[in-house]
Protein backbone atom coordinates (compact mmCIF):
# COMPACT_ATOMS: atom_id res chain seq x y z
CA UNK A 1 0.00 0.00 0.00
CA UNK A 2 1.34 3.55 -0.95
CA UNK A 3 2.19 5.87 2.12
CA UNK A 4 -0.59 8.58 1.99
CA UNK A 5 -4.33 9.74 2.74
CA UNK A 6 -7.17 9.12 0.80
CA UNK A 7 -9.84 12.44 1.14
CA UNK A 8 -13.01 10.57 2.94
CA UNK A 9 -14.56 13.86 3.71
CA UNK A 10 -12.85 17.30 2.29
CA UNK A 11 -14.33 19.41 4.64
CA UNK A 12 -15.45 23.11 3.89
CA UNK A 13 -12.65 24.12 2.29
CA UNK A 14 -9.52 21.96 2.91
CA UNK A 15 -6.00 22.66 1.59
CA UNK A 16 -2.30 21.91 0.83
CA UNK A 17 -0.11 24.79 2.52
CA UNK A 18 3.34 25.24 3.34
CA UNK A 19 5.32 28.39 3.95
CA UNK A 20 4.15 29.61 0.24
CA UNK A 21 6.23 31.11 -2.49
CA UNK A 22 7.21 34.69 -1.92
CA UNK A 23 9.57 36.35 -4.16
CA UNK A 24 7.34 36.35 -7.65
CA UNK A 25 5.52 39.08 -6.82
CA UNK A 26 6.67 40.35 -10.31
CA UNK A 27 5.37 37.87 -11.92
CA UNK A 28 1.85 38.26 -10.26
CA UNK A 29 2.40 35.18 -7.94
CA UNK A 30 0.77 35.36 -4.70
CA UNK A 31 2.97 34.65 -1.69
CA UNK A 32 0.35 32.28 -0.81
CA UNK A 33 1.04 29.83 2.43
CA UNK A 34 -0.35 28.81 5.64
CA UNK A 35 -2.46 31.82 7.34
CA UNK A 36 -1.59 30.60 11.05
CA UNK A 37 2.01 30.69 10.90
CA UNK A 38 2.66 29.57 14.02
CA UNK A 39 0.18 26.58 14.28
CA UNK A 40 0.95 25.67 11.16
CA UNK A 41 4.66 25.18 12.44
CA UNK A 42 3.56 23.35 15.64
CA UNK A 43 1.71 20.82 13.64
CA UNK A 44 5.25 20.49 11.60
CA UNK A 45 7.12 20.02 14.66
CA UNK A 46 4.91 17.65 16.70
CA UNK A 47 5.45 14.91 13.53
CA UNK A 48 9.09 15.71 13.57
CA UNK A 49 8.80 17.05 9.71
CA UNK A 50 10.86 20.23 8.39
CA UNK A 51 9.70 23.34 9.09
CA UNK A 52 8.44 23.98 5.66
CA UNK A 53 6.72 20.24 4.99
CA UNK A 54 3.17 20.46 3.15
CA UNK A 55 0.73 20.04 5.43
CA UNK A 56 -3.49 20.99 5.42
CA UNK A 57 -5.00 24.12 6.79
CA UNK A 58 -8.47 23.30 7.19
CA UNK A 59 -11.33 25.74 7.48
CA UNK A 60 -14.34 25.40 10.06
CA UNK A 61 -14.95 21.42 9.86
CA UNK A 62 -12.20 19.84 9.53
CA UNK A 63 -11.34 16.99 7.41
CA UNK A 64 -11.64 13.04 7.29
CA UNK A 65 -9.03 10.98 6.19
CA UNK A 66 -7.86 7.36 5.82
CA UNK A 67 -4.32 6.48 6.12
CA UNK A 68 -2.62 4.11 3.11
CA UNK A 69 0.74 3.05 5.81
CA UNK A 70 1.01 3.18 9.06
CA UNK A 71 1.84 6.94 9.85
CA UNK A 72 1.82 9.82 12.40
CA UNK A 73 -0.25 12.78 12.57
CA UNK A 74 -0.75 15.97 14.63
CA UNK A 75 -3.72 18.16 14.60
CA UNK A 76 -2.81 22.27 15.74
CA UNK A 77 -4.75 25.34 15.22
CA UNK A 78 -8.47 26.23 15.66
CA UNK A 79 -9.19 23.25 18.72
CA UNK A 80 -11.57 20.60 17.64
CA UNK A 81 -12.00 16.91 18.70
CA UNK A 82 -9.88 14.43 16.97
CA UNK A 83 -10.76 11.01 15.99
CA UNK A 84 -9.09 7.62 14.91
CA UNK A 85 -11.21 5.33 13.90
CA UNK A 86 -14.05 6.64 16.54
CA UNK A 87 -11.89 6.61 19.13
CA UNK A 88 -11.26 10.01 20.82
CA UNK A 89 -7.26 10.84 20.69
CA UNK A 90 -5.27 14.01 21.36
CA UNK A 91 -5.32 17.39 19.95
CA UNK A 92 -1.87 18.83 19.48
CA UNK A 93 0.09 16.33 19.69
CA UNK A 94 1.37 13.69 17.37
CA UNK A 95 -0.51 10.68 17.20
CA UNK A 96 0.01 7.49 15.76
CA UNK A 97 -2.46 6.50 12.38
CA UNK A 98 -2.83 2.78 11.68
CA UNK A 99 -2.61 1.87 8.21
CA UNK A 100 -6.19 1.60 7.35
CA UNK A 101 -7.30 3.69 10.23
CA UNK A 102 -10.29 7.07 9.60
CA UNK A 103 -8.44 10.28 11.15
CA UNK A 104 -11.73 12.27 11.58
CA UNK A 105 -10.98 16.04 12.23
CA UNK A 106 -13.83 17.86 13.66
CA UNK A 107 -16.21 20.70 13.86
CA UNK A 108 -13.40 23.62 15.24
CA UNK A 109 -14.63 24.52 18.89
CA UNK A 110 -13.48 28.17 18.76
CA UNK A 111 -11.06 29.56 15.81
CA UNK A 112 -11.77 29.17 12.10
CA UNK A 113 -8.72 27.53 10.34
CA UNK A 114 -6.95 23.59 11.67
CA UNK A 115 -3.12 21.94 10.73
CA UNK A 116 -2.80 18.68 9.62
CA UNK A 117 0.63 17.47 9.29
CA UNK A 118 1.22 14.01 8.36
CA UNK A 119 4.76 12.68 9.19
CA UNK A 120 7.09 12.97 5.84
CA UNK A 121 5.15 15.95 4.85
CA UNK A 122 2.55 15.74 1.92
CA UNK A 123 4.01 15.17 -1.31
CA UNK A 124 2.03 17.21 -4.13
CA UNK A 125 4.57 18.42 -6.73
CA UNK A 126 6.15 21.93 -6.10
CA UNK A 127 5.06 24.96 -8.20
CA UNK A 128 8.00 27.50 -7.86
CA UNK A 129 9.32 25.89 -4.94
CA UNK A 130 5.89 25.92 -2.66
CA UNK A 131 3.21 23.35 -2.68
CA UNK A 132 0.77 25.51 -1.46
CA UNK A 133 -2.64 25.87 -2.76
CA UNK A 134 -2.91 29.22 -4.14
CA UNK A 135 -6.60 29.85 -4.33
CA UNK A 136 -6.69 33.59 -5.65
CA UNK A 137 -4.34 32.66 -9.27
CA UNK A 138 -5.00 28.80 -8.65
CA UNK A 139 -1.68 27.32 -8.27
CA UNK A 140 -0.73 24.48 -6.59
CA UNK A 141 -1.92 21.57 -5.60
CA UNK A 142 -6.30 21.58 -5.66
CA UNK A 143 -8.89 22.38 -2.86
CA UNK A 144 -9.62 18.78 -1.16
CA UNK A 145 -12.52 16.97 -3.04
CA UNK A 146 -13.75 13.19 -1.54
CA UNK A 147 -11.43 10.43 -3.08
CA UNK A 148 -8.38 12.73 -3.33
CA UNK A 149 -5.21 10.59 -2.72
CA UNK A 150 -2.38 12.88 -0.42
CA UNK A 151 1.02 10.90 -0.92
CA UNK A 152 3.25 11.76 2.00
CA UNK A 153 6.73 12.33 1.62
CA UNK A 154 9.41 9.87 3.12
CA UNK A 155 10.04 10.82 7.19
CA UNK A 156 12.99 12.73 7.94
CA UNK A 157 16.03 12.22 10.20
CA UNK A 158 13.79 14.06 12.70
CA UNK A 159 12.22 11.88 15.92
CA UNK A 160 8.45 12.46 16.70
CA UNK A 161 9.09 14.96 19.86
CA UNK A 162 5.81 13.04 21.81
CA UNK A 163 4.36 14.37 24.53
CA UNK A 164 5.09 18.30 23.66
CA UNK A 165 4.13 21.77 25.03
CA UNK A 166 1.01 23.47 23.08
CA UNK A 167 2.13 26.82 23.60
CA UNK A 168 -0.10 28.27 21.82
CA UNK A 169 -2.49 31.19 22.66
CA UNK A 170 -6.14 29.71 21.96
CA UNK A 171 -8.21 31.74 18.98
CA UNK A 172 -9.15 35.20 19.69
CA UNK A 173 -12.81 36.29 21.30
CA UNK A 174 -11.69 39.64 20.24
CA UNK A 175 -9.04 41.03 17.92
CA UNK A 176 -6.37 44.03 18.57
CA UNK A 177 -4.67 44.76 15.68
CA UNK A 178 -0.91 46.64 15.57
CA UNK A 179 -1.29 49.05 12.69
CA UNK A 180 1.57 50.97 11.14
CA UNK A 181 0.22 54.26 9.51
CA UNK A 182 1.09 54.60 5.23
CA UNK A 183 1.99 53.97 2.66
CA UNK A 184 -1.32 56.10 1.93
CA UNK A 185 -2.84 57.29 5.13
CA UNK A 186 -2.95 61.03 3.30
CA UNK A 187 -5.47 59.57 1.32
CA UNK A 188 -7.51 59.81 4.98
CA UNK A 189 -8.78 62.88 6.86
CA UNK A 190 -6.89 63.74 9.85
CA UNK A 191 -10.43 62.75 11.84
CA UNK A 192 -11.21 59.84 10.43
CA UNK A 193 -7.76 58.37 11.41
CA UNK A 194 -7.74 59.51 15.14
CA UNK A 195 -11.23 57.68 14.91
CA UNK A 196 -9.64 54.68 13.42
CA UNK A 197 -8.07 53.95 17.01
CA UNK A 198 -11.75 54.28 18.63
CA UNK A 199 -13.41 52.59 16.07
CA UNK A 200 -15.15 49.03 16.86
CA UNK A 201 -15.37 46.68 13.96
CA UNK A 202 -16.49 43.34 13.35
CA UNK A 203 -14.74 40.55 11.56
CA UNK A 204 -17.12 39.47 8.22
CA UNK A 205 -18.39 36.46 6.84
CA UNK A 206 -16.79 37.51 3.41
CA UNK A 207 -13.50 36.94 4.89
CA UNK A 208 -11.04 34.48 3.08
CA UNK A 209 -7.70 33.49 2.86
CA UNK A 210 -7.53 36.62 0.51
CA UNK A 211 -8.38 39.16 3.49
CA UNK A 212 -10.15 39.53 6.18
CA UNK A 213 -12.72 41.61 5.74
CA UNK A 214 -14.05 44.19 7.92
CA UNK A 215 -18.46 45.71 8.94
CA UNK A 216 -19.90 47.60 11.67
CA UNK A 217 -17.44 49.74 12.46
CA UNK A 218 -17.02 53.92 11.65
CA UNK A 219 -15.70 53.79 8.08
CA UNK A 220 -12.70 55.83 6.90
CA UNK A 221 -13.06 59.19 5.23
CA UNK A 222 -10.86 60.01 2.11
CA UNK A 223 -9.45 63.30 2.17
CA UNK A 224 -9.09 62.82 -1.79
CA UNK A 225 -11.07 61.82 -4.28
CA UNK A 226 -9.55 59.71 -7.81
CA UNK A 227 -8.27 56.71 -8.23
CA UNK A 228 -4.89 55.44 -7.00
CA UNK A 229 -2.95 53.88 -9.99
CA UNK A 230 -2.03 50.23 -9.05
CA UNK A 231 0.68 49.57 -6.64
CA UNK A 232 2.42 46.25 -5.05
CA UNK A 233 1.16 45.09 -1.82
CA UNK A 234 2.55 43.34 1.18
CA UNK A 235 1.25 41.23 3.41
CA UNK A 236 -0.63 42.83 6.12
CA UNK A 237 -1.34 45.67 4.05
CA UNK A 238 -5.09 47.45 5.09
CA UNK A 239 -6.58 48.36 2.24
CA UNK A 240 -9.62 50.79 2.22
CA UNK A 241 -11.88 50.38 -0.54
CA UNK A 242 -14.51 53.33 -1.24
CA UNK A 243 -17.13 51.69 1.49
CA UNK A 244 -14.86 53.10 3.63
CA UNK A 245 -14.19 49.27 5.66
CA UNK A 246 -10.96 47.73 6.16
CA UNK A 247 -9.49 44.88 4.72
CA UNK A 248 -6.51 43.31 6.08
CA UNK A 249 -4.47 41.21 3.54
CA UNK A 250 -3.36 37.88 4.05
CA UNK A 251 -1.37 35.50 2.38
CA UNK A 252 -3.02 35.06 -0.65
CA UNK A 253 -3.75 38.68 -1.53
CA UNK A 254 -3.49 40.16 -4.99
CA UNK A 255 0.43 41.38 -5.64
CA UNK A 256 -1.08 44.52 -6.63
CA UNK A 257 -4.26 46.89 -5.85
CA UNK A 258 -5.89 49.97 -6.40
CA UNK A 259 -7.49 51.08 -3.25
CA UNK A 260 -5.11 53.03 -1.18
CA UNK A 261 -3.09 51.53 1.97
CA UNK A 262 -4.49 53.19 5.32
CA UNK A 263 -1.21 50.98 6.99
CA UNK A 264 0.19 47.47 7.89
CA UNK A 265 -0.13 44.65 10.10
CA UNK A 266 2.96 43.16 10.99
CA UNK A 267 3.19 39.53 9.77
CA UNK A 268 3.79 36.83 12.79
CA UNK A 269 1.39 36.77 16.00
CA UNK A 270 -1.06 39.67 14.67
CA UNK A 271 -1.56 38.26 11.33
CA UNK A 272 -2.17 34.60 12.94
CA UNK A 273 -4.97 35.61 15.39
CA UNK A 274 -7.03 37.29 11.87
CA UNK A 275 -6.61 33.78 10.49
CA UNK A 276 -8.24 32.99 13.51
CA UNK A 277 -10.76 35.00 13.98
CA UNK A 278 -15.26 34.06 13.25
CA UNK A 279 -16.86 36.17 11.28
CA UNK A 280 -18.96 38.68 14.13
CA UNK A 281 -15.95 38.97 16.55
CA UNK A 282 -14.76 43.01 17.60
CA UNK A 283 -11.56 44.12 15.80
CA UNK A 284 -10.01 47.13 16.79
CA UNK A 285 -6.34 48.68 15.28
CA UNK A 286 -4.06 49.93 17.90
CA UNK A 287 -1.22 52.74 16.32
CA UNK A 288 2.00 50.99 16.38
CA UNK A 289 5.67 52.55 14.94
CA UNK B 1 10.78 60.54 -6.74
CA UNK B 2 8.95 60.33 -3.32
CA UNK B 3 9.85 57.42 -1.38
CA UNK B 4 6.99 56.03 1.48
CA UNK B 5 7.42 53.40 4.37
CA UNK B 6 5.40 50.80 3.61
CA UNK B 7 5.18 48.50 7.05
CA UNK B 8 8.22 47.26 8.98
CA UNK B 9 9.81 45.80 6.25
CA UNK B 10 8.73 47.21 2.77
CA UNK B 11 9.40 50.60 1.06
CA UNK B 12 7.52 52.02 -2.01
CA UNK B 13 8.52 54.54 -4.31
CA UNK B 14 6.63 56.70 -6.14
CA UNK B 15 7.62 58.11 -9.77
CA UNK B 16 5.78 60.20 -12.53
CA UNK B 17 5.60 58.60 -15.07
CA UNK B 18 5.83 54.88 -16.70
CA UNK B 19 8.96 55.86 -18.24
CA UNK B 20 10.47 56.88 -14.94
CA UNK B 21 9.28 53.86 -12.90
CA UNK B 22 10.76 51.25 -16.10
CA UNK B 23 14.53 53.17 -15.63
CA UNK B 24 14.34 52.86 -11.36
CA UNK B 25 13.57 49.15 -11.91
CA UNK B 26 16.04 48.64 -14.24
CA UNK B 27 18.36 50.72 -12.24
CA UNK B 28 17.52 48.76 -9.13
CA UNK B 29 17.90 45.15 -10.59
CA UNK B 30 21.52 46.34 -12.00
CA UNK B 31 22.26 47.14 -8.67
CA UNK B 32 20.69 44.04 -6.94
CA UNK B 33 22.41 42.01 -9.78
CA UNK B 34 25.86 43.93 -8.52
CA UNK B 35 25.51 43.14 -5.15
CA UNK B 36 24.77 47.18 -4.04
CA UNK B 37 21.16 47.08 -3.19
CA UNK B 38 21.06 44.76 -0.25
CA UNK B 39 18.51 42.33 0.43
CA UNK B 40 15.67 42.32 -1.38
CA UNK B 41 12.60 39.17 -1.50
CA UNK B 42 10.41 41.08 -3.62
CA UNK B 43 11.02 44.32 -6.27
CA UNK B 44 7.66 44.77 -7.82
CA UNK B 45 6.93 47.31 -10.60
CA UNK B 46 3.20 48.84 -11.22
CA UNK B 47 2.08 51.74 -13.18
CA UNK B 48 3.90 54.84 -11.19
CA UNK B 49 5.12 52.83 -7.74
CA UNK B 50 8.09 50.37 -7.75
CA UNK B 51 7.65 48.68 -4.12
CA UNK B 52 10.76 46.66 -2.43
CA UNK B 53 9.68 44.12 -0.39
CA UNK B 54 11.68 42.18 2.17
CA UNK B 55 14.31 44.91 3.01
CA UNK B 56 15.92 45.57 6.58
CA UNK B 57 15.81 49.32 6.90
CA UNK B 58 13.22 51.01 4.99
CA UNK B 59 13.85 54.51 5.45
CA UNK B 60 17.22 54.46 5.57
CA UNK B 61 17.04 52.26 1.68
CA UNK B 62 14.59 55.27 0.82
CA UNK B 63 16.45 58.01 1.70
CA UNK B 64 19.47 55.88 -0.18
CA UNK B 65 17.82 55.53 -3.28
CA UNK B 66 16.47 58.84 -3.08
CA UNK B 67 20.25 60.16 -3.62
CA UNK B 68 20.35 57.93 -6.92
CA UNK B 69 21.14 59.41 -10.30
CA UNK B 70 18.34 57.13 -12.11
CA UNK B 71 19.06 57.09 -16.20
CA UNK B 72 16.84 56.82 -18.46
CA UNK B 73 16.24 53.84 -20.51
CA UNK B 74 17.18 53.23 -23.60
CA UNK B 75 14.67 51.93 -26.18
CA UNK B 76 17.11 48.80 -27.07
CA UNK B 77 18.01 47.79 -23.01
CA UNK B 78 16.31 44.72 -21.70
CA UNK B 79 15.91 41.59 -22.98
CA UNK B 80 13.26 40.95 -26.73
CA UNK B 81 11.23 38.09 -27.40
CA UNK B 82 8.83 38.01 -30.13
CA UNK B 83 5.55 36.64 -30.12
CA UNK B 84 3.90 35.41 -33.67
CA UNK B 85 -0.11 36.64 -33.70
CA UNK B 86 -3.20 35.74 -35.42
CA UNK B 87 -5.18 39.13 -35.96
CA UNK B 88 -8.58 37.14 -35.40
CA UNK B 89 -9.92 38.75 -32.32
CA UNK B 90 -13.62 39.70 -32.23
CA UNK B 91 -12.75 43.14 -31.35
CA UNK B 92 -10.39 43.45 -34.36
CA UNK B 93 -12.94 45.49 -36.58
CA UNK B 94 -14.43 47.42 -33.31
CA UNK B 95 -10.43 48.69 -32.67
CA UNK B 96 -9.70 49.73 -36.33
CA UNK B 97 -12.86 51.82 -36.16
CA UNK B 98 -11.54 53.90 -33.29
CA UNK B 99 -7.98 54.70 -34.65
CA UNK B 100 -9.78 55.28 -37.76
CA UNK B 101 -8.22 52.39 -40.23
CA UNK B 102 -9.00 49.48 -42.44
CA UNK B 103 -8.88 46.17 -39.86
CA UNK B 104 -6.09 44.63 -42.24
CA UNK B 105 -4.28 48.16 -41.02
CA UNK B 106 -3.79 46.76 -37.83
CA UNK B 107 -0.78 44.10 -37.37
CA UNK B 108 1.25 46.73 -39.01
CA UNK B 109 0.79 49.51 -35.98
CA UNK B 110 0.69 46.65 -33.47
CA UNK B 111 3.70 45.23 -35.37
CA UNK B 112 5.55 48.67 -35.55
CA UNK B 113 5.39 49.07 -32.16
CA UNK B 114 8.48 48.02 -29.22
CA UNK B 115 6.00 47.23 -26.05
CA UNK B 116 7.49 46.90 -22.85
CA UNK B 117 6.63 44.69 -20.02
CA UNK B 118 5.97 47.64 -17.05
CA UNK B 119 4.21 45.11 -14.63
CA UNK B 120 2.75 41.85 -14.19
CA UNK B 121 -0.78 41.31 -12.13
CA UNK B 122 -4.08 39.98 -12.71
CA UNK B 123 -3.09 36.42 -13.51
CA UNK B 124 0.36 34.55 -13.03
CA UNK B 125 2.31 35.88 -16.31
CA UNK B 126 -0.59 38.52 -17.52
CA UNK B 127 2.24 41.76 -18.47
CA UNK B 128 0.96 45.10 -18.92
CA UNK B 129 2.61 46.38 -22.14
CA UNK B 130 3.42 49.70 -22.32
CA UNK B 131 4.67 51.95 -25.34
CA UNK B 132 1.58 51.92 -28.22
CA UNK B 133 1.71 55.74 -29.56
CA UNK B 134 -1.10 57.52 -27.10
CA UNK B 135 -3.76 57.77 -30.43
CA UNK B 136 -4.05 54.17 -30.17
CA UNK B 137 -4.92 54.16 -26.82
CA UNK B 138 -8.68 52.18 -26.93
CA UNK B 139 -11.31 52.36 -23.53
CA UNK B 140 -12.60 48.85 -22.09
CA UNK B 141 -15.38 47.27 -23.71
CA UNK B 142 -19.10 48.39 -22.04
CA UNK B 143 -19.21 45.15 -20.79
CA UNK B 144 -16.83 42.33 -19.64
CA UNK B 145 -16.39 39.28 -21.53
CA UNK B 146 -17.43 36.27 -18.91
CA UNK B 147 -14.69 34.51 -20.36
CA UNK B 148 -11.88 35.37 -22.68
CA UNK B 149 -9.92 32.89 -24.51
CA UNK B 150 -6.32 32.21 -23.26
CA UNK B 151 -3.96 33.78 -25.36
CA UNK B 152 -5.88 36.70 -26.73
CA UNK B 153 -4.13 39.76 -27.33
CA UNK B 154 -5.83 42.75 -25.73
CA UNK B 155 -6.18 46.07 -25.77
CA UNK B 156 -7.15 49.01 -22.84
CA UNK B 157 -6.12 52.13 -21.84
CA UNK B 158 -2.28 52.62 -22.39
CA UNK B 159 -1.72 48.90 -22.35
CA UNK B 160 -1.55 45.81 -24.53
CA UNK B 161 -1.55 42.39 -22.90
CA UNK B 162 -1.80 38.58 -23.53
CA UNK B 163 -4.16 36.35 -21.17
CA UNK B 164 -1.79 33.41 -20.29
CA UNK B 165 -5.13 31.81 -19.57
CA UNK B 166 -8.81 31.84 -20.15
CA UNK B 167 -10.52 34.47 -17.61
CA UNK B 168 -13.09 37.41 -17.54
CA UNK B 169 -11.73 40.49 -19.03
CA UNK B 170 -12.96 43.66 -20.19
CA UNK B 171 -10.10 44.20 -22.36
CA UNK B 172 -10.42 44.29 -26.42
CA UNK B 173 -9.43 41.57 -28.19
CA UNK B 174 -7.66 41.89 -31.82
CA UNK B 175 -5.84 38.60 -31.91
CA UNK B 176 -4.31 35.58 -30.76
CA UNK B 177 -1.29 33.33 -30.12
CA UNK B 178 -0.41 30.05 -29.43
CA UNK B 179 2.59 31.48 -27.48
CA UNK B 180 3.08 29.98 -23.82
CA UNK B 181 2.90 32.94 -21.39
CA UNK B 182 3.16 30.81 -18.09
CA UNK B 183 4.83 27.67 -17.61
CA UNK B 184 5.45 27.90 -14.11
CA UNK B 185 8.77 24.50 -15.15
CA UNK B 186 10.05 27.16 -17.28
CA UNK B 187 12.91 29.66 -16.06
CA UNK B 188 11.70 32.17 -16.11
CA UNK B 189 7.96 31.44 -15.44
CA UNK B 190 6.15 34.24 -17.14
CA UNK B 191 7.70 34.99 -21.25
CA UNK B 192 6.51 38.87 -19.91
CA UNK B 193 8.54 39.24 -17.06
CA UNK B 194 8.90 43.16 -16.36
CA UNK B 195 11.33 44.50 -18.51
CA UNK B 196 11.62 42.61 -21.40
CA UNK B 197 10.45 44.28 -24.63
CA UNK B 198 8.18 42.53 -26.74
CA UNK B 199 7.32 42.61 -30.54
CA UNK B 200 4.40 41.07 -32.25
CA UNK B 201 4.73 39.55 -35.86
CA UNK B 202 2.21 38.72 -37.67
CA UNK B 203 1.53 35.18 -37.89
CA UNK B 204 1.37 33.26 -41.78
CA UNK B 205 -1.82 31.72 -42.96
CA UNK B 206 -4.90 31.31 -40.66
CA UNK B 207 -3.86 28.75 -38.59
Amino acid sequence: MADGLLVVRPGALTTVQDRGRPGYAHLGVPRSGALDTAAYALANRLVGNAPDAAALETTLDGVGLRALAATTVAVTGAPCPVRISGRPVAWGAPVRLPAGAELEVGRAESGVRGYVAVRGGLAAPPVLGSRSTDLLSGLGPPVLSAGMLLPAGPPGPDPVPGADACGLPGPPSRLVLPLRLGPRADWFTEASLTGLWRSEFCVSAMSNRIGLRTEAGTPLVRARAGELPSEGMVLGAVQVPPDGLPVVFLADHPVTGGYPVVGVVPPGPALDAAAQARPGIPVRFARSR
Amino acid sequence: MRTLVVGGGALLIELDSADEVAALHAELLRRRDAGELGPVRDLVPAARTVLLDGVRDPAALGARIARWEVPPLAPTQGPQVTVPVRYDGPDLVEVARLWGVAPREVPGIVGATVFRVAFCGFAPGFGYLTGLPERFHVPRRGTPRTAVPAGSLALAGEYAGVYPRSSPGGWQLIGSTDAVLWDPDREPAALFAPGVRVRFTQEDGRG
